[in-house]
């Protein structure tokens, strides 16, 4: 399947949807040329596309309503996948557990060659010291005593923002929902609740130890102790590794969303998508719009330039990514099945994929040339 | 029509005394040599969770696809054994003897 011009290049483009996954390269971040659906009626609800090592490996979480979930694995942009025997991901015997989705796929820093993170559901972290063909349960999340309390959000209950710290190889951050965030400083032996000030405005207790839904929550790029994070209602920023979190939504149409994206070099640079309630799952005013803040959420912009209107869809936590190009480039999909690239950080955007199903995932790289 | 395969499986203990065919559904037979039809030699008493074992022990992908880490059957996956649902019988200790049909078969299930 072509998009405008051929145009195979550098830019690589992956999108998982509800039934398939399509990846698309392209010179300009315009102009793509896609293959796909591969995985067909395989929903695609993670992708990790790791471009350390010299080589491009995608990493795609793939379920089967019927046939259950699985990781394969591709260093041919997708022209052939593999698939481990006995899976990537499976939960030890002693568990009990078996896995039902695999929610994220994030690869470590370049200096942690080999090093893959993945958040699953049931609400579990997992880690790869093999470039993501196995994955080793941790152990000290799954036996948190906090486990029993944690709940599930309307998609399910999964551990699905792995944050590994930049700067020390001992820090780690996670989101769940329903659970909020948890750092563990000891290479993940062990994990505290880490949510003051953020709301859990749907409990006793609004500002509980844990429970919150945190939706999405992204690492600043110099310092790793700023974090941005997408709340079930609230936008919040850290400026203490997670200790405690200020709300930054004032200025925003509204305080709820699902994705949350940082710059991948400038600090205070963050993006959402906001949605215009739990209660009512569209766009404000139906009217779709890209929110970036440059002064770390002290005001916001919305950007609109080339996105549809009126849209009724709303974008989903992993459906937004932003690649490492300089400008950034910036990249989501839709529920409804449109996925837009803006090429300027969000200035402008081009769709350049129409009517496929739920989009669930979107990454982007840059490719050696 | 199903081809019929060569008759590399085999059940891992006791004395056996025949054959279980197994329909492999279509979508799975590129994880199985792609076969329509699998042939399991059994002995008496060989419960279906057995016999999934044996063909998950050749075929681990296909295993997987079957059933979850714990040995339970996915929720969208039905076996009949002889036009019953083991569901209905014993589930997987259901137990087959040599001659019956095993159907593997997606349920309804997706939008």
């Amino acid at each position: 399947m072509t998009h405008g011009e051929d145009s195979t290049g550098n830019y690589l483009l992956a999108v998982g949807t509800k039934k398939g996954l399509w990846l698309g390269t392209s010179r300009d971040r315009a102009n793509y040329t896609f293959t796909g659906p591969h995985f067909l009626m395989h929903e695609i609800p993670s992708i990790g596309i790791d471009t350390r090592g010299g080589r491009t490996r995608i990493l795609a979480g793939l379920r089967s309503e019927h046939w259950g979930p699985t990781v394969a694995r591709s260093d041919d942009l997708g022209d052939t996948w593999q698939e481990p025997e006995n899976g990537a991901i499976t939960f030890p015997e002693d568990t009990g557990a078996s896995l039902e989705r695999v929610w994220q796929i994030q690869p470590d820093t370049a200096e942690r060659a080999g090093v893959v993170w993945a958040g699953c559901e049931p609400i579990s972290v997992w880690k790869s010291t093999d470039g993501g063909e196995h994955f080793e349960l941790n152990r000290g999340l799954w036996d948190h005593p906090h486990r029993t309390e944690w709940g599930a959000g309307y998609g399910g209950a999964a551990a699905h923002t792995v944050l590994p710290s930049p700067s020390d190889p001992n820090t780690v951050h996670v989101a769940i929902s329903a659970g909020g965030v948890y750092r563990s400083s000891d290479a993940g032996q062990s994990w505290e609740a880490r949510n003051q000030g953020i709301s859990a405005y749907f409990m006793p207790n609004p500002l509980p130890e844990f429970g919150q839904c945190v939706h999405k929550v992204a690492r600043d790029p110099n310092n790793p102790n700023i974090m941005y994070a997408q709340n079930h209602h609230g936008v919040y920023r850290t400026d203490d590794n997670a200790d405690t979190w200020l709300s930054i939504a004032e200025g925003l149409p509204a305080d709820f969303g699902f994705t949350m994206l940082t710059h991948p070099r400038r600090s205070g640079t963050a993006w959402v998508i906001p949605v215009k309630a739990d209660g009512e799952r569209i766009p404000p005013d139906a009217r779709l719009a890209v929110h970036r803040t440059d002064d770390a959420g002290q005001s916001w912009r919305a950007l609109t330039d080339g996105l549809v209107q009126p849209e009724y869809n709303v974008v989903l936590r992993d459906a937004a990514t932003v690649d490492s190009a300089e400008p950034a480039g910036l990249f989501f999909g839709t529920r409804g099945g449109t996925v837009y690239a803006s090429a300027d950080e969000g200035e402008h955007f081009t769709e350049v994929l129409s009517n496929l199903p739920d989009v669930l995932c979107v990454r982007a790289a840059v490719l050696e040339a | 029509m199903f081809c019929v395969s060569e008759r590399p499986y085999l059940k891992p203990e006791g004395e056996t005394v025949g054959e279980v065919n197994v329909l492999v559904p279509r979508l799975l037979q590129s994880l199985v040599g792609g076969k329509a039809e699998l042939r399991l030699e059994v002995g008496e008493g060989a419960g279906v969770g057995e016999l999934l074992d044996v063909i998950g022990s050749q075929f681990p992908v296909f295993g997987r696809r079957l059933r979850e880490e714990t040995g339970e059957l996915r929720r969208y996956v039905n076996i009949y054994l002889d036009g019953e649902d083991v569901r209905r019988m014993s589930g997987l200790q259901t137990q087959a003897t040599a001659g019956q049909e095993l159907m593997v078969v997606q349920s309804i299930a997706g939008g």
